[in-house]
């Protein structure tokens, strides 16, 4: 086996593997309801105390970077601090409920969706929404479904959508994935949509065009009503891609914009786990005539008493019952929690602790005046690098390399749960690192647990699961 | 300074195509694979696909990008490098020999003689 990477601290103390600590063979040949071939006669059980198992899980918890430890100014993918009354919400008895209850006796339950449908649409600016996609990307494929099913319930067969350049890469998937092609929109020379690349683009063909604003750099569409006015004339509709919605809360909405549909990361714009693509949340909203093509089963009240449905035109399911209830609890808890002076408020702090820390760092920015997050360049050095390099500073860097149209990128966004003392902590690390010299950079990170990684060696012979750590 | 040997010729999006005769030979260039980094995964077609110039032929992946593979000129796909895929650091190590991709058969040489040469090429990528 190969342990170079379990090692604790800065003494290099070794992290045994639990079986490596002493085990015992334990007797289980009980009678079993499993076919034979399923079952054991004995296994070999580590018999760590219960303090130095708690002991081990902690350690290596220590051995990675999280939020709880540091920043984390992952531009684009908004790496925010989860505050803690969300999981004491999440984690009260009653929302602990089964989904295949009664409707009359989960109505608690059903009225915490109806409000958080209601918060979201008010937020948005949108008339109806629905949570049950389980991240941002689904919301992506779940809205442009619907998007889809509303052109096709007008007999108006459309072939493309137009995707920016900058976008992320899961605008592009979620639009193949629904079955079109997919028309990329070079990006302009300030960063921002290119008016005449998008009038050259859109046609009758065009089904939607996927923006999200501020743009991945940051940058404000500016043009978004002749944006929206374009589109909407060659009869496309106008897709919102909410990773960047934190920047706007309580000051612009998409659906002012123009915007038909959109989808609501609510990891980055309110407080909740990612989930890493596991348990996340992606609500999409939508405008009135697109509601009856929501997934199924749909909230509503009816005379005081909620109740789920089935709206006729459903594009159908995206998820069990109504999606993650317990990331939505925490959503809800957040929103409440906050109100309407809460939100600006954060979208103020989301904002100026970006533009803050670019003024502490010795860094070109080539595209501004930005919002939330911005993309400086390494210039010469090389961003990943760099980026390593931070990790020895004790912090967590950026996103790197992307978007490409900005050379040696290195995207940040701060957060607003960051305060000045970190802010500046980042930005010492970003000045030292680039200034540190090659061989540092080369080298690093050389005072993390898991130091310098071959990169290639690693995507040409992925290890993929811990049998293969015995086949070595 | 990357090599770009004068025994083939090129196209803007960096494949090259041997001018010996049949088979010919594509990869990609000596440029390219500076450009991408580490390569990791290379993907091509089968033996006996027909394609046309500018069609999409494969994918390569490097450590920073996944790019699309071009032809760079229609013919038959005689052969391809299986050894790629196993080892695709052969395409930084030799990207004009053990690192080639395709062999083209039926080739058509309008389009070969079409392409740029090697200085033209060079001038591109300075
Ligand atoms: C701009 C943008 N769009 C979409 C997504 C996808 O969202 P999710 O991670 O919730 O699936 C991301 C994620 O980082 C993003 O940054």
């Amino acid at each position: 086996m190969n342990h170079d990477q379990a090692r604790y601290g800065d003494d290099d103390r070794y992290e045994p593997l639990l079986s490596e600590t002493g085990t015992k063979t334990v007797d289980v040949s009980e009678e079993s309801p499993l076919p034979d071939g399923l079952t054991r006669e004995e296994l070999e059980l580590p018999t760590s105390s219960e303090p130095e198992l708690s002991r081990h899980y902690t350690r290596l918890s220590q051995m990675n970077w999280s939020v709880e430890t540091g920043p984390y100014p992952l531009g684009s993918c908004t790496m925010k601090y989860n505050p803690s009354f969300t999981e004491d919400v999440a984690a009260d008895p009653n929302a602990a409920v089964h989904p295949e209850r009664s409707e009359e006796t989960i109505q608690g339950t059903l009225e915490l969706l109806a409000g958080l449908q209601d918060y979201l649409a008010r937020i948005g600016g949108m008339d109806a929404v629905t949570l049950q996609p389980p991240a941002g990307a689904a919301g992506e494929f779940t809205g442009i479904h619907v998007a889809k099913a509303y052109h096709e319930s007008r007999n108006d067969d459309r072939s493309e959508v137009i995707v920016p350049a900058s976008a992320h890469g899961t605008n592009f998937a979620s639009a193949a994935m629904a079955g079109y092609d997919v028309v990329e929109l070079p990006s302009g020379e300030d960063g921002r949509v290119d008016l005449d690349a998008l009038e050259a683009a859109v046609s009758e063909e065009t089904a939607a065009l996927m923006l999200t604003n501020p743009n991945t750099v940051g940058l404000f569409e500016r043009d978004i009503v002749e944006i929206s006015e374009m589109v909407h004339d060659a009869g496309g509709l106008l897709y919102y891609d909410g990773a960047n919605l934190n920047a706007l809360l309580g000051r612009a909405r998409p659906g002012d914009m123009g915007f038909d549909v959109m989808h609501y990361n609510v990891h980055k714009t309110f407080a909740t786990p990612h989930g890493g693509g596991g348990p996340g949340a992606g609500p999409v909203g939508v405008r009135e005539e697109l509601a009856e093509f929501l997934p199924r089963p749909r909230v509503r009240e009816q005379d005081g008493q909620y109740e789920l449905y089935d709206p006729e035109r459903s594009i159908g399911k995206v998820h069990g019952y109504q999606g993650n209830w317990l990331v939505l609890v925490k959503a809800y808890a957040y929103i409440a929690r906050l109100g309407d002076s809460g939100l600006e408020d954060a979208s103020a702090k989301a904002v100026l602790n970006a533009n803050y820390l670019a003024e502490q760092m010795e860094y070109d920015i080539p595209y501004g005046p930005f919002h939330h997050e911005f993309a400086a360049t390494a210039g010469d050095r090389d961003a990943a690098d760099v980026a390593k390099r931070m990790l020895d500073y004790g912090v967590h860097p950026p996103t790197t390399k992307w978007p490409e149209f900005v050379p040696e990128a290195m995207l940040t966004e701060p957060t607003e749960a960051e305060d000045k003392t970190s802010l500046d902590d980042l930005a010492a690390a970003f000045n030292g690192a680039i200034s540190d010299s090659e061989e540092e950079l080369a080298n690093a990170p050389s005072k993390t647990t898991a130091q310098r990684i071959d990169q290639a060696t690693a995507a040409r012979n992925p290890r993929l699961s811990w049998h293969a750590l015995d086949e070595q | 300074m990357f090599e770009t040997p004068d025994d083939r010729k090129y196209q803007e999006s960096h494949e090259y195509a041997t001018t010996d005769g049949e088979p010919v030979t594509v990869g990609i260039s000596d440029f390219a694979q500076d450009e991408l980094g580490d390569i990791v995964f290379v993907e091509l077609p089968e033996a006996g696909d027909e394609m046309s110039q500018g069609e999409e032929f494969g994918v390569i992946e490097s450590i920073k990008a996944v790019s699309d593979l071009y032809v760079p000129v229609s013919g038959v796909v005689s052969a391809v490098n299986d050894a790629l895929f196993d080892q695709p650091e052969l395409v930084n190590e030799s990207p004009y020999d053990e690192g080639w991709m395709l062999k083209l058969e039926d080739v058509d040489d309008a389009e070969l003689a079409e392409l740029l040469t090697a200085d033209e090429y060079s001038e591109q990528t300075e």
